[in-house]
């Protein structure tokens, strides 16, 4: 690390997401990220996929419909007061969404990992972590091995079949460089994407966390904020309405690296029974 | 299977109630989900990107390994004749495996740029060094045995089989050293797997030529190592549980039968007729073949287990019931 630059990342609130995907084109422009049509889905709204070597923000669109309400019920009954309760303890708004219908939206993006899988597998040392604290690749080193693909616990790396090499937001490196924020928490209208040094986003995120809890959403919980989790926290957290799962995000991510010892121990030993296995198919021989 | 999904259910009411969340009520989880829910069957991992050429890395490097080893010993125990197949099978796959994993590279005009850093975080970076290291010590060894065949052995030879047995296994370390669920979850039994693979196949291609008076340990080997194979194989299934689905179905599932057939057909005929010179070249061939589809199978299994986005959910929600996460 060359100077002691504050750690920065993202926080990005979902609960105030509007879906705009102003996120993805920001990103694209400024990145100059090329187009890749993905068809229509046909499933949702969301018809750019996933994140990718062309895609480093992704708009999630989840449509829920949750069994709630009781079907036949006369309006205003104990019954039908009853269902409504059960709404609002889920978080979701009676008044308005009167059938327990819901949109959830997020912007998923990169982790920027405190132990990232992709910075400890590179074996090119091209991906490396910035004076920022964040994780980038060098495109100029990249040979395209595609070992950080696999590495990564939330999918984020592809490989750009055009050049080869691997891809992936660099939250905005250049940019940070110019005391600027990063394209997509500019453009974001809601400020669902939030940029920040982590500390003060990971107070910021408690703060609101905290507010939604007390208007009675308590299904809304962080994301990544911890450093007790699995990849030491998340450069870029979350805050969710839902499972992580509900939004193509690994419930319990662990950085592979955290299992290196053990799957090594087994790769010595198999390499140690193989050549004793060697040696005795010769030396049974020489007994005989 | 009711209790996985048990187990999944727990998974969830844990993780709400962890420090993540707020505390909730029991009220409010009455209806638990069947399942955990994906978003839209779409992968939480990302597939491999690698190209037919890994598989058969996966082979060459485990002959090689397994060959280096098999003949720096026959070299010492004064096995001339083993020996020399050996060497050859050793030196065709230190010289193949670089080849084909210059040209699954993205970018193979920067294939040395493998070798910029030694990272011992990477399996990846570890491989490549270990792969050259044993390409030297194995093209040293081949050359001053082929070229004075009464050698008794020396330092080439022992480098040669210290860094070869490692890179007959090194490769099961890295695929399961990844985030790929079947892959990551095997790693205490992958490598017992590939081990065994790899010298299965030394012993068959030292089997294609050798004369039967000179190959008794080869066909030991060879009948051991098919056999070790599937038994490490069944216990990787048995442990890895719904996962092992990645291995048995779909073209995992078809690669994976045959290398069983093939593997135990070689070992069953050269324990029967080794002694004949066909028969042994026949056994050899099938161990071969079953080598190569059994890391076809497990190049497949990756594929089908990461884009299920339920291995990957499921795998994580057990282990945050098990143990609280994070492991």
């Amino acid at each position: 690390m060359s100077a002691s630059e504050p750690r920065v990342g993202f926080f990005t609130d979902t609960s105030v997401c509007i879906g705009c995907k102003a996120c993805e084109v920001a990103c694209k422009e400024w990145n100059q990220v090329p187009a890749d049509p993905q068809g229509f889905t046909g499933t949702s709204y969301d018809n750019s996929g996933e994140l990718g070597a062309d895609r480093w923000r992704h708009v999630a669109f989840i449509e829920q419909k949750l069994p709630v309400g009781v079907e036949g019920a006369a309006p205003d009954s104990w019954v039908q007061e009853a269902a409504k309760q059960n709404l609002v303890e889920q978080g979701l708004e009676p008044e308005r969404d009167e059938d327990g219908f819901r949109w959830l939206m997020s912007s998923d993006v990169c982790k920027h990992c405190t132990e990232a899988g992709c910075l400890d597998g590179c074996p090119t040392g091209s991906i490396f972590r910035t004076e920022f604290g964040t994780v980038v690749v060098q495109e100029d080193i990249c040979n395209g091995c595609g070992y950080c693909v696999v590495a990564c616990p939330f999918g984020v790396l592809d490989q750009r079949e055009e050049d080869g090499r691997v891809w992936k937001c660099t939250l905005c490196y250049d940019r940070l460089k110019d005391d600027m924020e990063p394209a997509c928490a500019q453009a974001c209208p809601t400020d669902s994407i939030q940029f920040g040094e982590l500390a003060e986003l990971r107070e910021r995120a408690a703060d609101r966390i905290e507010v939604l809890h007390q208007r009675g959403q308590s299904e809304a919980r962080l994301y990544g904020e911890s450093e007790d989790d699995g990849v030491g926290g998340f450069g870029a957290f979350f805050l969710l309405l839902d499972e992580p799962e509900t939004y193509r995000l690994p419930p319990d991510p662990v950085v592979p690296t955290r299992m290196a010892g053990k799957v090594w121990g087994a790769g010595l030993a198999a390499a140690g029974a193989m050549a004793a296995g060697i040696a005795a198919s010769f030396i049974a021989g020489a007994r005989r | 299977m009711s209790g996985d999904v048990d187990r999944a259910v727990a998974g969830r009411d844990t993780y709400v109630h962890g420090e993540r969340g707020h505390p909730r009520t029991r009220e409010e989880r009455m209806v638990p989900r069947e399942q955990p829910t994906t978003y839209y069957g779409r992968p939480v991992v990302k597939p491999p990107v690698w190209k037919p050429e890994i598989p058969f890395y996966f082979f060459f490097g485990g002959l090689a390994g397994a060959s280096a080893v098999m003949a720096s010993v026959a070299t010492f125990l004064g096995r001339p004749k083993l020996a020399r197949r050996a060497w050859i099978g050793a030196f065709v796959g230190v010289t193949a495996s670089p080849a084909l994993l210059v040209s699954d590279l993205g970018m193979p005009s920067r294939f040395l740029n493998m070798l910029r850093v030694f990272k011992v975080t990477s399996p990846m970076s570890l491989g490549a060094w270990l792969l050259a290291a044993n390409g030297g010590a194995t093209t040293l060894g081949a050359a001053l045995n082929l070229a004075q065949p009464d050698r008794r052995g020396g330092a080439p030879e022992v480098a040669a089989a210290a860094l070869g047995a490692p890179l007959a296994t090194y490769t099961a370390v890295l695929i399961c050293n990844t985030a790929v669920p079947a892959w990551s979850e095997a790693r205490a039994e992958m490598p017992f797997v590939f081990g065994a693979s790899a010298a299965a196949s030394a012993a068959g291609a030292a089997l294609l030529s050798v004369s039967p008076e000179d190959a008794a340990p080869a066909r030991r080997l060879g009948v051991a190592a098919a056999v070790v194979e599937e038994a490490a194989t069944v216990v990787m299934h048995k442990r890895l549980g719904p996962l092992a689905s990645a291995y048995e179905e779909g073209k995992a599932g078809r690669f994976g039968k045959a290398a069983r057939v093939l593997s135990l057909a070689g070992a069953a005929a050269l324990a029967a007729g080794g002694h004949r010179r066909s028969v042994a070249a026949a056994g050899g061939s099938l161990l071969l073949a079953g080598s190569v589809c059994k890391r076809w199978s497990v190049f497949k299994a990756g594929f089908q287990s990461a884009e299920d986005p339920l291995q990957t959910v499921r795998t994580q929600r057990e282990r945050i019931a098990l143990e609280g996460g994070g492991a």
